[in-house]
C-alpha cells in the first residue's frame, strides 16, 4: 500500500473543522428555534447565520495574522492591545465639530476619514514591525517580546483618548462596521477581502512556502538560503495589521472606542480558534481556511450558549475545557497512544 | 576574585539599587513622599501582588509560566464571599477550602503540562479561562464580605516604626517571603528548580526527578495564588469576577524587573519582591503627580520591562558569543554521531 | 570466569534499531586501574554501546558485569548509582548554578531540615583538589572555561563514588594545554584504581593516554589491542577496514609530485586563511570548476568545519574568499546561494529535510529562495523541474506530491541533490552525501558526482569512506585535528595513501611513535 496518496477529502486539514461547524449548526437546527431563518428587511438580510458571521469577523482577522505569527514558531499576545490602540487611534483621528450646514446641524471631522484610517493602519503596522524586530534581530523569545507591548498598548491607548470612552459621530464610517453591501453585512467583506489577500500571499507567492519552511525546520531553511528573520518580521507586521483593521472595525460596530476593555483577552480566542482549526501549536503547516471555520466555531458556540439561555460567563468554562481537550489530543503522549490503538487495530 | 562573587547578584543589586533611587528621587520631588506610612503603604497595598509573585517567580525560574494567578485571586474572593455571605460557611473553613482551590488548580496545570507536553502558556491560559469563568458562574456582580472575622482581618493595625501602622496582609506577606527563600536556597526541592530552568536535560541525567518538581511549582503557584487571593480578600472586603484582571502581568513585570531571567534558571525571590515595589512605586510617583494619568503607569512598566529584558539579552548575547562556538560544534557532533 | 583485575565485562552486547543493526555480538573488558581507548568511524556504534552501559537505551541481548556482580542499569541515573559515570561531550551540567552546587544537586547534604551550604561548598573544594583543581566554588558554573566545566563533571562523577568512569569524546573543545591537564588527572585516578574509558577520535591523544584500545567497526567489535603493540597503519587501518600494503612504491610516486600541477583547471573557489576559533585553525583551499576536490580525514577533523564556512553557515573570523579571484564576503548561506554555491549538509534530517513538504517543494525550495519573494517559480515550472531531477536521479517516489519524510533515506539525499541542482550553482558542497544509503544508491550518487564535474560544475566532496573518495576526487586534501596535513594530487590518491597521510605518514608529526 504506496503510503501517504491516499489524499482524499478527509486528508484535508479543513475538513475536521468543517465537521466539527456543521454538528454545531445541526444541533442549533434541531433545537434552536428559527436558527436558519433568513430575513430580508430594507435590503438587508437578518438572520442567526447574518449574526455569527458578522459577530466573528474581528476574530477572524485576529486569527489570519495570529495563524502567520504561530505558522513561524512565535506568538503574539499584543493583538488585543494592538486592537485597542488602533480604535482609540481612529476615534480620536476622528473627531470634529457639529458645523451649520443648509440650516442643519451636521458633523465634519477635522481629517477626512480616508487620511484617518490610513493613519491607523499605518500605526499598527508599525506597531506589529516592532513585535517583528524584536523577535527577528534582537532574539528575543516571541511571548517575552509581545508581552512587552501587551503590558504598554493599553497604557498608549489609555493616553490617546487621555482614559476617556470617546463616541464618534462619524456618519460614514458606521458603514463599516454597521451597513450593508448586496445584503450582507460590510464586516463580512472586509473579512473576505483581508483572507483572500493573505491567501494570495501564501498561495501565490513563494511566502507561504517559506513560512512553512521556517516553521518545520528553521536551520534547514536558513540553509537552503531563505531570509529567516525577513519571513517571521512580516508574520508579526501581518498579525498588527489585522489587529488595527479588527480594532477600526469593532470600533465602527459600536461607535465608541473604551480603551480599558477594547480587545481585553481577545487574543486568548484567536490562539484557540488556531488550536481548534488543527493547526500545530508548534508551527510549521498551516491551513488559513481551517483557521477561519475555527474562529466561527468559537463564535458558533458562543452564539449557541446565549440562545440556549446559559449565562454567558459559562462561556469562558467552555473556552477552558476546549482548550484543554484539543492541546492535550495534540500532545505526543496521545498521539503515540492512539498510534498505538490504530497499530492493534490494523493488526486484528 | 572580588567581581566574580558580584556578578551572580549583580541583577540584584541593580534592583535594590532603582527601588532606592526611585524612593530618594521620589522624597526630593514630592513633600510626605519619604513618611513612614507612605513606604509602608506599598506593601499594604501590594501584599496580594507580592504573594503571587513569589510563586510565579519560581514557575519561571523552572522555565515555565503561570497566567492564571489574576483569575485565581479573583476566583478565590469570589467563593470566600459567596461561601460567607450567602451560605454563611465557617470562616476558617472558608479560608482552607480557598487556599485548597488553587492547589487543585495548580495540579491541573502542573499534570497537563509534565504528562500532556502542553505548553506553560496554554495551559496556564486555560486555567485562567476556567477559573474566571467559574468565578462568574457563581455571580456576575460584586459580593460584599461582611464576616466579623474577616472585617476584622482587614482592619487589623499592627503598630510599626515611626508611628506606622502594618496590616494582617503585609504580615502574611514576609512570612510567605521567608517561606520562600527556605524553599528556593535551602530546600533540595528549590535547587532542583533552578536546575531544571538551567539545563532540563541535565538535571534529568542528574537523577533530579524534574516530572515531580515540575508538578510541585505549579501546585505552589496555585497555592500562592489563593493565598494571595485571601489576602485580597481582607483588603477588598469583595469578592468580585473582574478583580485582579491583568494581575498576572503585573506578576510577571515585577519578576522580570527582579531579575529572573524569563528563559530560566536564574533569579531571586528577594528580587521580586522589589521588582514589584518598584511597580507600586511608579504608580504612588503618577498618584502624587496628580495631573498624570494611570495609564502612564502601564507604560512606565513596559519601559522598565523592555529595559530589563534588553540588557538581560544583551549580556546573555555576550556570554553566549563566547561559549556558543565550541558548544554549537559539539552539540552538532554529538547529534551526528552514530 | 573473570579475572580479578576485571572491573567491567559487557559480553555479547546486540542491539538493534528500526532497520539497523547498532550492534552485533560486541564485548568491552575493563581493567581496574586501567585507560581504555574505544575508537571506530561514524556508525560504528561507539554511542550506542555506551548509550546501553549507562542505561541511556536498554540492554536487549547480552550481559554486564560490574566487579563480578551481573547488573542492568535502567536510566542513566541509575548507572550512576551502580557506580558507572559519564562525561559527555557536552558537559551536562546546569550552567547557571553555582560550580559546588552542580557537584552536589540532588544530594545536598543537609542540616537541621535545610541545605547546608558550608558544607557543600567545603566538601566541593576538597574534590576538586583531587583533581589537583582549585576555583571558587561559588561561582556560577558558565563563568568557567569549558575545560573546567569538565572538571567539575568529573568531580561529581567520582564524588558519587564512580568505579569506572566514561569520558565521551572529552577532548574536542579543548586546546593542547587543557588536554594535557585532563590526562594528569585521568592518569591519577588511573593510579587510584579507578577504570576509565576513554572515547576519542585522535589519534594522536589515544596513544598519549590509553593502555589498550578497542577498535569497533560497523557495530562490531574488531579487536582489542596494548596500544603500545598497534602500529598507528594498523589502528586507521583497522577502524576503515581496508588493509596497508606495502608503501615504499606509493612513496616514490609522491615525491615525484610537482606543485604546481593543479593550476590547469581554472579555479572557482578560492578560500585563503578560512578559520574560526574554537572550530579550526586557518586553512587555504581552492576548487576548479570541472573538479571533484575531496576533503578526507576522520570524524571531527575539520571538513564539515571548513565547508559551513566556505557556504557562510557559520562567520569565518580569519581569512578571505575569492570566486573567480574577486574577493567575496560569504556571512549568511543567502550570500552563498546568490554566488552561485549550493550545500549538502552531513545531517539530513536536521539539516535539510523539510518532513512534512512534497518532493517538488523540497526540490525547487533553494531555487526559489535564490529568487526570492517576489519572483515566484510558477506551478509548471515547479512540477517540470521536480519531474526532471525525479527521473534524472533515479528518485523513487510514487510523484512528486509525494512528502518526503515517506522515501527512503537514499531518496531523501536525492531530494537534497537535486534541490541544489534546480539552482544551476558553479559549486556543489556535499557533506557525506552517501551516508546511512544502501549499496546501490550510493553508486548512483557517485556517479551523479563525477558527471557532475564532467559537465563543469566545481565539486567539493567530503566523505568518510575512502573507497568512495578514491572513485569520485581529482585531489584530496587530507584533515587532521581541525587542520589539514597534506594535498594528494592526481597520481596520488588511493585508499591506502589517504589513510598513511591521516596517520601520520611522512608529514612530519613525530608524537605517539609507532611508525612501521
Amino acid at each position: 500500500m504506496k503510503p501517504g496518496l491516499k489524499r482524499g477529502i478527509a486528508s484535508h486539514q479543513i475538513f475536521w473543522p468543517l465537521i466539527g461547524l456543521a454538528l454545531l449548526l445541526l444541533f442549533n437546527f434541531v433545537f434552536t428555534k428559527d436558527f436558519f431563518l433568513l430575513e430580508m428587511k430594507d435590503g438587508h438580510l437578518y438572520g442567526s447565520l447574518i449574526d455569527i458571521l458578522n459577530r466573528a469577523s474581528v476574530l477572524m482577522l485576529l486569527t489570519i495574522g495570529m495563524t502567520l505569527v504561530i505558522a513561524s514558531g512565535g506568538i503574539d499576545i499584543s493583538v488585543g492591545s494592538i486592537m485597542a490602540i488602533a480604535s482609540s487611534s481612529i476615534a480620536m483621528l476622528l473627531s470634529g465639530k457639529m458645523v451649520d450646514v443648509n440650516g442643519a446641524q451636521q458633523f465634519v471631522s477635522n481629517i477626512s476619514l480616508g487620511s484617518a484610517l490610513l493613519l491607523t493602519l499605518g500605526f499598527a503596522l508599525i506597531l506589529g514591525l516592532w513585535n517583528g524586530v524584536l523577535v527577528s534581530y534582537f532574539g528575543l523569545q516571541a511571548i517575552v517580546a509581545t508581552l512587552i507591548l501587551l503590558v504598554a498598548g493599553r497604557g498608549i491607548a489609555q493616553l490617546i483618548t487621555s482614559g476617556n470612552v470617546i463616541t464618534v459621530y462619524h456618519e460614514r464610517f458606521f458603514y463599516i462596521g454597521g451597513g450593508f453591501l448586496f445584503g450582507f453585512p460590510v464586516s463580512i467583506f472586509i473579512v473576505g477581502a483581508v483572507f483572500a489577500l493573505t491567501m494570495m500571499c501564501v498561495k501565490k507567492t513563494p511566502f507561504g512556502l517559506f513560512l512553512e519552511t521556517v516553521g518545520i525546520n528553521r536551520v534547514a531553511a536558513r540553509f537552503s538560503g531563505i531570509n529567516v528573520p525577513l519571513i517571521t518580521l512580516i508574520c508579526y507586521s501581518i498579525s498588527g495589521l489585522c489587529a488595527g483593521i479588527a480594532g477600526i472595525l469593532m470600533t465602527s460596530e459600536v461607535r465608541s472606542s473604551d480603551p480599558n476593555t477594547m480587545g481585553s483577552f481577545i487574543e486568548l480566542d484567536a490562539i484557540l480558534a488556531f488550536a481548534i482549526a488543527g493547526n500545530s501549536m508548534a508551527g510549521g503547516k498551516f491551513s488559513l481556511g481551517a483557521s477561519m471555520v475555527g474562529a466561527l466555531i468559537i463564535q458558533t458556540i458562543r452564539t449557541t450558549i446565549y440562545s440556549r439561555g446559559v449565562a454567558p460567563e459559562i462561556m469562558l468554562v467552555v473556552n477552558a475545557v476546549i482548550v484543554i481537550i484539543i492541546c492535550s489530543l495534540q500532545s505526543e503522549r496521545v498521539k503515540t497512544t492512539i498510534a498505538k490503538m490504530q497499530l492493534k487495530l490494523g493488526k486484528a | 576574585m572580588r567581581i566574580r562573587i558580584k556578578s551572580k547578584y549583580t541583577s540584584l543589586v541593580i534592583t535594590i539599587g532603582i527601588f532606592v533611587a526611585l524612593l530618594v528621587i521620589g522624597s526630593f520631588v514630592y513633600d510626605n513622599f519619604f513618611g513612614a506610612q507612605n513606604i509602608v503603604n506599598l506593601l499594604i497595598d501590594n501584599s496580594f501582588l507580592i504573594i503571587v509573585a513569589l510563586g510565579e517567580t519560581l514557575v519561571i525560574i523552572s522555565g515555565g509560566i503561570d497566567l492564571s494567578v489574576g483569575s485565581i485571586i479573583a476566583f478565590v474572593s469570589m467563593l470566600t464571599a459567596y461561601l460567607l455571605t450567602t451560605l454563611h460557611y465557617n470562616p476558617i473553613l472558608v479560608m482552607l477550602i480557598a487556599i485548597a482551590v488553587g492547589g487543585v488548580v495548580g495540579l491541573l496545570h502542573g499534570i497537563l503540562i509534565t504528562y500532556f507536553n502542553v505548553q506553560p502558556f496554554i495551559a496556564t491560559l486555560a486555567g485562567m479561562f476556567l477559573t474566571r469563568g467559574l468565578s462568574y458562574v457563581i455571580s456576575t456582580d460584586t459580593i460584599s464580605i461582611s464576616n466579623p472575622l474577616f472585617v476584622a482581618i482587614s482592619e487589623y493595625r499592627i503598630p510599626f516604626l515611626f508611628d506606622s501602622f502594618l496590616s494582617i496582609g503585609v504580615i502574611i506577606t514576609l512570612f510567605m517571603l521567608l517561606v520562600f527563600i527556605y524553599i528556593a536556597h535551602y530546600t533540595r526541592f528549590g535547587r532542583a528548580i533552578y536546575a531544571i530552568g538551567s539545563y532540563e536535560q541535565s538535571a534529568r541525567l542528574m537523577g533530579l526527578p524534574v516530572n515531580r518538581t515540575k508538578v510541585l511549582v505549579y501546585v505552589l503557584s496555585g497555592l500562592t495564588s489563593s493565598i494571595g487571593g485571601l489576602v485580597f480578600s481582607f483588603y477588598m472586603l469583595s469578592g468580585y469576577g473582574s478583580h485582579a484582571t491583568g494581575l498576572e502581568l503585573d506578576a510577571i513585570a515585577g519578576t522580570v524587573v527582579g531579575g529572573t531571567l524569563m528563559t530560566g534558571g536564574v533569579g531571586f525571590v528577594v528580587g521580586t519582591v522589589f521588582g514589584v515595589l518598584i511597580e507600586g512605586t511608579i504608580q504612588t510617583f503618577i498618584n502624587f503627580q496628580g495631573n498624570l494619568n494611570s495609564w502612564w503607569t502601564r507604560i512606565a512598566i513596559a519601559v522598565l520591562l523592555l529595559i530589563f529584558i534588553g540588557v538581560q539579552r544583551i549580556l546573555m548575547a555576550k556570554r553566549e558569543q563566547k561559549k556558543s562556538v565550541k558548544r554549537v560544534e559539539t552539540i552538532e557532533r554529538a547529534a551526528g554521531a552514530d | 570466569m573473570n579475572d580479578n583485575n576485571e572491573l567491567l565485562v559487557m559480553r555479547n552486547i546486540t542491539k538493534h534499531f528500526p532497520g539497523v543493526v547498532a550492534l552485533s555480538n560486541v564485548t568491552l573488558r575493563l581493567k581496574q586501574g586501567e585507560i581504555h581507548g574505544i575508537v571506530g568511524e561514524n556508525g560504528a556504534g561507539k554511542s550506542t554501546l555506551i548509550k546501553v552501559l549507562t542505561g541511556a537505551e536498554s540492554l536487549e541481548s547480552g550481559e554486564i558485569f560490574l566487579s563480578g556482580k551481573g547488573i542492568e542499569p535502567k536510566s542513566p541515573h541509575h548507572a550512576q548509582l551502580l557506580g558507572i559515570s559519564t562525561v559527555y561531550q557536552e558537559v551536562n551540567l546546569c550552567p547557571h548554578l553555582s560550580v559546588a552546587e552542580n557537584i552536589f544537586i540532588g544530594r545536598q547534604p543537609m542540616k537541621n531540615g535545610h541545605i547546608d551550604w558550608k558544607e557543600i561548598n567545603k566538601r566541593s573544594e576538597e574534590a576538586l583538589a583531587r583533581l589537583n583543581i582549585k576555583v571558587d566554588v561559588t561561582s556560577t558554573l558558565d563563568e568557567y572555561s569549558v575545560a573546567i566545566q569538565q572538571m567539575v563533571a568529573i568531580s561529581r562523577a567520582l564524588d558519587t563514588s564512580a568505579r569506572v568512569l566514561i569520558l565521551d569524546e572529552p577532548t574536542s573543545s579543548l586546546d593542547k594545554y587543557e588536554a594535557s591537564n585532563l590526562f594528569a588527572v585521568m592518569r591519577k585516578l588511573r593510579s587510584e584504581g579507578i577504570g576509565i574509558v576513554f572515547i576519542s577520535h585522535f589519534i594522536d591523544q589515544i596513544y598519549n593516554i590509553t593502555d589498550r584500545i578497542t577498535i569497533l567497526r560497523n557495530g562490531e567489535c574488531v579487536g582489542t589491542f596494548e596500544t603500545s603493540g598497534l602500529p598507528r597503519g594498523q589502528l586507521v587501518a583497522k577502524m576503515i577496514g581496508r588493509e596497508l600494503q606495502d608503501f615504499e612504491s606509493w612513496v616514490g610516486a609522491k615525491k615525484a609530485k610537482s606543485e604546481t600541477e593543479s593550476s590547469v583547471t581554472k579555479t572557482f573557489y578560492c578560500g585563503k586563511q578560512l578559520g574560526r576559533k574554537g572550530m579550526i585553525d586557518p586553512v587555504d583551499i581552492s576548487i576548479a570548476k570541472g573538479e571533484v576536490m575531496g576533503l578526507a580525514g576522520l570524524l571531527g577533523s575539520g571538513r564539515t568545519e571548513t565547508a559551513r564556512l566556505i557556504f557562510g553557515v557559520d562567520k569565518a573570523d580569519s581569512g578571505k574568499s575569492y570566486i573567480e579571484d574577486r574577493e567575496v564576503t560569504i556571512n549568511s548561506p543567502q550570500d552563498a546561494v546568490r554566488l552561485g554555491m549550493g550545500f549538502c549538509p552531513e545531517n539530513r534530517k536536521s539539516e535539510s529535510i523539510i518532513a512534512d513538504l512534497t518532493v517538488r517543494e523540497n526540490i525547487i525550495l533553494a531555487l526559489q529562495a535564490k529568487k526570492g519573494l517576489t519572483q515566484s517559480v510558477p506551478r509548471r515550472v515547479q512540477e517540470e523541474t521536480a519531474t526532471k531531477f525525479i527521473a534524472l536521479l533515479n528518485i523513487s517516489t510514487p510523484g512528486c506530491e509525494q512528502l518526503v519524510k515517506n522515501l527512503s533515506g537514499g531518496n531523501q539525499q536525492k531530494v537534497i541533490i537535486a534541490r541544489w541542482l534546480a539552482t544551476e550553482p558553479s559549486l556543489l558542497i556535499l557533506d557525506e552525501p552517501t551516508r546511512g544509503i544502501d549499496v546501490g544508491a550510493k553508486a548512483e550518487i557517485q556517479t551523479i558526482i563525477v558527471n557532475l564535474a564532467k559537465e563543469g560544475m566545481a565539486v567539493l566532496f567530503i566523505s568518510s569512506e575512502l573507497e568512495e573518495m578514491v572513485r569520485c576526487c581529482e585531489r584530496v586534501t587530507v584533515y587532521r585535528d581541525k587542520k589539514t596535513i597534506g594535498e594528494l594530487g592526481k597520481g596520488e590518491i588511493s585508499e591506502q595513501g589517504i589513510m598513511h597521510t591521516i596517520s601520520g605518514g611522512h608529514s612530519g608529526l613525530a608524537v605517539g611513535t609507532n611508525e612501521p
